[in-house]
């Protein structure tokens, strides 16, 4: 009977391998040159909603050994299942670049991708990069931060919020520091948020948001400054990786 | 062969005792068929293997507890619900089972519904009934769902919310794309409330756009509108070099000419490039109008037109004729009238004139028309549907001119026809729709838009939500939008206020832009003094703030015009302006405020009352508060700001009355003193 059951298993997860692949690109790409290594241009650390394309796409580079860019290159991006790459692989540009539009998975957490490319003996070299999905919480409490919060907890400035951060006394640490962030429990931050700084014996600078917020707001608060801290924080959940 | 056979056809029914026998096992196994599958099924295999996940958590005893074998069912009658997800989906509602990677089991992410109101289909389509994975998830027969991929299920949010929600981003953007991007000047989308989805875009009237600029340019603008402007909102439509000459024939020939417009230059435009950027910068263009600087990037405001070409574009005389009342030319524009003076129109003008792109009508060469061409240009904008946007003399609006989508999210699959390489689901035709709207057959009108990938999964999602279930939905459920206003304030302060295009940017009693502050309660808000001299020469009340108040160079009449209307209408029932005096507090008091003010509450934090020391600039400054808002105010805002103004920044802080007093006391003795002169220069 147990064989049975695993033989079920296979089953489907040979038809979900099978409806997985079916997208993937048929034309396969030759490259015309190697690198030695793979670097990150840009596109890391963003944070997106579940399923959806990220702001940015993610830019990698293909270098020779003396770090010059590399035309030709085959780059290649691979992540968790539900992770999706327009393009999936590409020959590098002619400042040895790969751009590519990523829409990460359904699930909210941490994600890797692996840029891959080959080297002149024909081995793998790989790039990761992890990435953010946000669910419905965490992204509410990212609009509730940029409301709010944002203003005195981000040291940059952008055309539309000009920051606050330098003007203040103690200064707060942006919410993505999670060697402090991550040392206050949950209770911690409720109580702070709730009650302002003196409630933790901090800066009464940090003002008391309990009348303004609803409880459920603080709690997407928290799912989001847990969702965006690094090191990441414990309670954030797994990280989709490719397996 | 035959011999084999036949031998085995007498083993088994050579005599009736053994036949019988026979057939009676093959029919009590066929009985067994139905009990074996379920046995072998799915969602037992899942449920196994749940089982064995939580065997080694360490709450795996409550885990056990809590679950339950079987198929399992969620039954809504109301919502025509029958979901049987749980039965794999086992611990969906599991507090602790957070972290766990394999699916599927992990909890579902908290959400502001309960599972066991609404179930799971209403949110993520796919088939409720179904005990397989396949059937349940990717089934594609003509009646039935597949599963909405996770990156639309904000659609399905918008079934029963109809006004925008703080945790639906995509669905926002896509709404607001609907309207802002003109779709429904040609396609119809009606609500289930009865109400049609409005266009918010303001396509210019072509009934005159000889005034305005040169067949030249509107050829050009034709054959790629974003060449002229990157930010431009009109489509492409892909027009041959014949067509885009015949319809800029037709447009030039059918256009009349505005009274009052285009007369010959009153001023030279002045050509100093340094007063005109000063003046660009004063009079706050920047807020509505952007340009794209030398390094690419697009900086300004998108309430009114890009202006990085205008100099190609425009005629000078229009230009100024524009920039001196642009009312005489377009009455209901959100532009206000400035009333700049002889100088200041010359010196705008010369300054927008300089923007030029030589590239742009380098190569447009067009002989005069004729009439055919005229002829075959007006056929032509009948065809496209020009007059579905744009006011033309003489077109009258074509009704339903494009296919309407006001239920475009449950349109069957089978009546769809997909691209060559397309997933053959309705996410993926409508985004295929958006991205390529000619590819899908010859012949098609609808124009090319120049949407990221992020606006047109925006815009599917919002198509999405457009539905079967959201009319079939009980009406109980429906959360409306808050109601559109039309407000309009009356008299000679409301023509005036029309005149200065104050709702570009002001919110009044729920009509308006959000540019700027609300100022419904204005009125209870300030002092009449101030306000005065706030017209005369506005200031800057936050330092934070790029876009701030231009100076309109109003007359006295005016500006008493507008103070008393302000100071009479603008007020809120929760504030007696009068019932507290701007002066006269105890010093006692004033001190425990201040105390109040840099330790308690450490207002410091985001306002600044004495510059030497406080540095915060989220909030208005506050060196001169007490010659500015009315004490009523302070001491109602301090109780609860929200209240006055929902959705400000500054935290409810539910003071206690004495704080609160304590507090005005303090702010309203804060009148600037010395300061207060040189902040008027
Ligand atoms: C007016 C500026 C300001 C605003 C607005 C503000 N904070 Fe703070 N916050 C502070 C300051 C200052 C501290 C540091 C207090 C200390 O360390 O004594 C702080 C500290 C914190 C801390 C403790 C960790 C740390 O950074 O030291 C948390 C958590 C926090 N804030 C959350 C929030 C949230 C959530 C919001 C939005 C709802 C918010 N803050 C809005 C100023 C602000």
């Amino acid at each position: 009977m147990n064989r049975l059951a695993s033989g079920i298993t296979l089953l489907s997860a040979a038809l979900l391998a099978a409806s997985c692949s079916r997208k993937s690109d048929s034309v396969a790409l030759k490259p015309t040159a190697f690198g030695a290594a793979i670097v990150e241009s840009s596109g890391g650390k963003q944070f997106g909603q579940t399923g959806t394309s990220l702001p940015q796409p993610v830019v990698v580079q293909v270098n020779d050994p003396q770090g010059g860019a590399v035309t030709g290159a085959l780059v290649e991006f691979a992540a968790a299942p539900g992770v999706t790459f327009d393009p999936a692989s590409a020959l590098t540009d002619s400042s040895g670049q790969v751009s590519t539009n990523v829409a990460l998975g359904g699930m909210a957490g941490r994600y890797q991708i692996t840029a891959s490319t080959l080297d002149k003996a024909r081995k793998k070299v790989e790039l990761k990069i992890e990435e953010i999905a946000l669910g419905y919480q965490q992204t509410l409490g990212r609009r509730l931060n940029e409301q709010y919060c944002d203003r005195c907890h981000n040291a940059e400035s952008t055309a539309e919020r000009v920051s606050n951060y330098d003007n203040l006394e103690v200064k707060p640490h942006p919410f993505t520091e999670g060697d402090t962030l991550n040392k206050l429990s949950d209770a911690d931050l409720t109580a702070i948020i709730t009650y302002g700084g003196p409630a933790l014996n901090k800066s009464a600078l940090m003002p008391a948001w309990g009348n303004t917020l609803k409880k459920a707001d603080v709690q997407a608060l928290i799912a989001y400054i847990r969702a965006v801290s690094d090191p990441p924080s414990r309670s954030a959940g797994p990280v989709y990786a490719k397996n | 062969m035959k011999e084999k056979l036949r031998s085995l056809w007498q083993k088994l029914f050579g005599d009736s005792m053994r036949a019988f026998g026979v057939v009676s096992l093959v029919f009590l196994a066929s009985m067994a068929i139905a009990p074996a599958k379920n046995f072998f099924s799915e969602w037992r295999h899942y449920q196994h293997g749940y089982l064995s996940m939580i065997r080694n958590r360490s709450e795996a005893n409550t885990l056990r507890r809590h679950f339950q074998g079987g198929i399992q069912q969620i039954w809504l009658p109301d919502l025509g619900v029958v979901d049987r997800c749980t039965s794999c989906h086992v611990g969906l509602k599991e507090p602790t089972l957070t972290d766990v990677a394999q699916q599927p089991y992990r909890k579902h992410p908290v959400i502001p519904h309960n599972l066991d109101q609404f179930g799971c289909t209403v949110c993520h389509r796919g088939q409720g009934a179904a005990t397989t994975v396949a059937e349940a998830h990717s089934s594609t027969l003509a009646w039935e769902q597949p599963i909405l991929p996770a990156k639309f299920v904000e659609s399905s949010c918008g079934q029963c919310h109809r006004g925008s929600l703080p945790g639906t981003p995509q669905l926002n953007l896509g709404r607001n794309l609907l309207s802002r991007s003109g779709c429904v000047h040609c396609h119809a989308v009606k609500l289930p409330d009865g109400s049609t989805v409005k266009a918010t875009d303001d396509p210019p009237s072509l009934s005159h756009i000889g005034d305005k600029t040169t067949r030249q340019w509107i050829y050009a603008w034709l054959k790629d509108p974003q060449a002229y402007a990157v930010t431009a909102t009109m489509p492409n439509f892909k027009l041959s070099d014949a067509d885009a000459r015949d319809i800029s024939a037709f447009l030039i020939a059918n256009s009349a000419p505005v009274a009052g417009d285009s007369v010959t230059l009153s001023a030279k435009p002045s050509n100093d490039p340094t007063a005109g950027a000063s003046l660009y910068g004063e009079s706050f263009c920047a807020s509505c109008h952007a340009v794209q600087n030398a390094a690419g990037n697009v900086v300004g405001g998108d309430v009114g037109p890009e202006l990085t070409r205008i100099g190609s574009k425009v005629k000078p005389e229009w230009l100024q004729a524009w920039v001196r009342n642009p009312r005489v030319y377009d009455p209901p524009t959100g532009m206000p009238h400035y009333r700049f003076n002889d100088a200041q129109v010359a010196t705008l003008t010369g300054f927008l004139l300089a923007k030029t792109d030589s590239d742009l009508l380098a190569n447009v060469h067009l002989d005069a028309a004729t009439p055919e061409q005229i002829a075959h240009g007006k056929r032509l904008v009948s065809d496209y549907g020009c007059a579905s946007c744009h006011e033309i003399a003489g077109i009258k609006k074509p009704e339903n001119f494009a296919p309407e989508l006001s239920r475009i999210g449950s349109k069957p699959i089978t009546q769809l026809i997909f691209l060559q390489g397309m997933q053959h689901t309705l996410p993926d035709y409508i985004a295929g729709k958006i991205k390529q709207p000619r590819a899908f057959a010859p012949g098609l009108k609808m124009p090319q838009y120049t949407f990221t990938p992020a606006q047109i999964d925006a815009l599917t999602t919002a198509l999405l939500s457009l539905n079967d279930r959201s009319y079939s939905l009980p009406p109980s459920l429906a959360v409306s939008a808050p109601p559109e206003s039309d407000y309009q304030p009356a008299g000679k302060a409301g023509k005036l206020m029309t005149d200065l295009a104050c709702f570009s940017c002001h919110r009044i009693n729920g009509h308006g832009g959000d540019m700027a502050p609300d100022l419904t309660w204005e009125g209870s808000s300030v002092q009449r003094e101030w306000l005065v001299q706030f017209f005369r020469n506005p200031g800057t009340l936050r330092p934070a703030l790029i876009r701030r108040m231009p100076k309109f160079n109003l007359t006295d009449g005016e500006i008493n015009e507008l103070t008393d209307y302000i100071m009479t209408v603008y007020q809120s029932p929760s504030v007696d302006r009068d019932s507290m005096p701007v002066s006269g507090y105890a010093q006692g008091q004033i001190e425990l405020g201040k105390q109040l003010y840099y330790g308690k509450y450490s207002c410091q934090g985001c306002h600044i009352v004495d510059t030497k020391t406080d540095k915060g600039y989220i909030g208005p400054t506050l060196t001169h508060v007490g010659s500015r808002l009315t004490a009523a105010w302070i001491y109602q805002w301090m109780k609860n700001p929200e209240a006055l103004r929902p959705g400000t920044i500054e935290p409810n802080r539910a003071m206690s009355d004495e704080d609160a007093r304590a507090l005005t006391a303090f702010l309203i003795s804060q009148k600037g003193g010395g300061q207060q002169e040189a902040a008027k220069k």
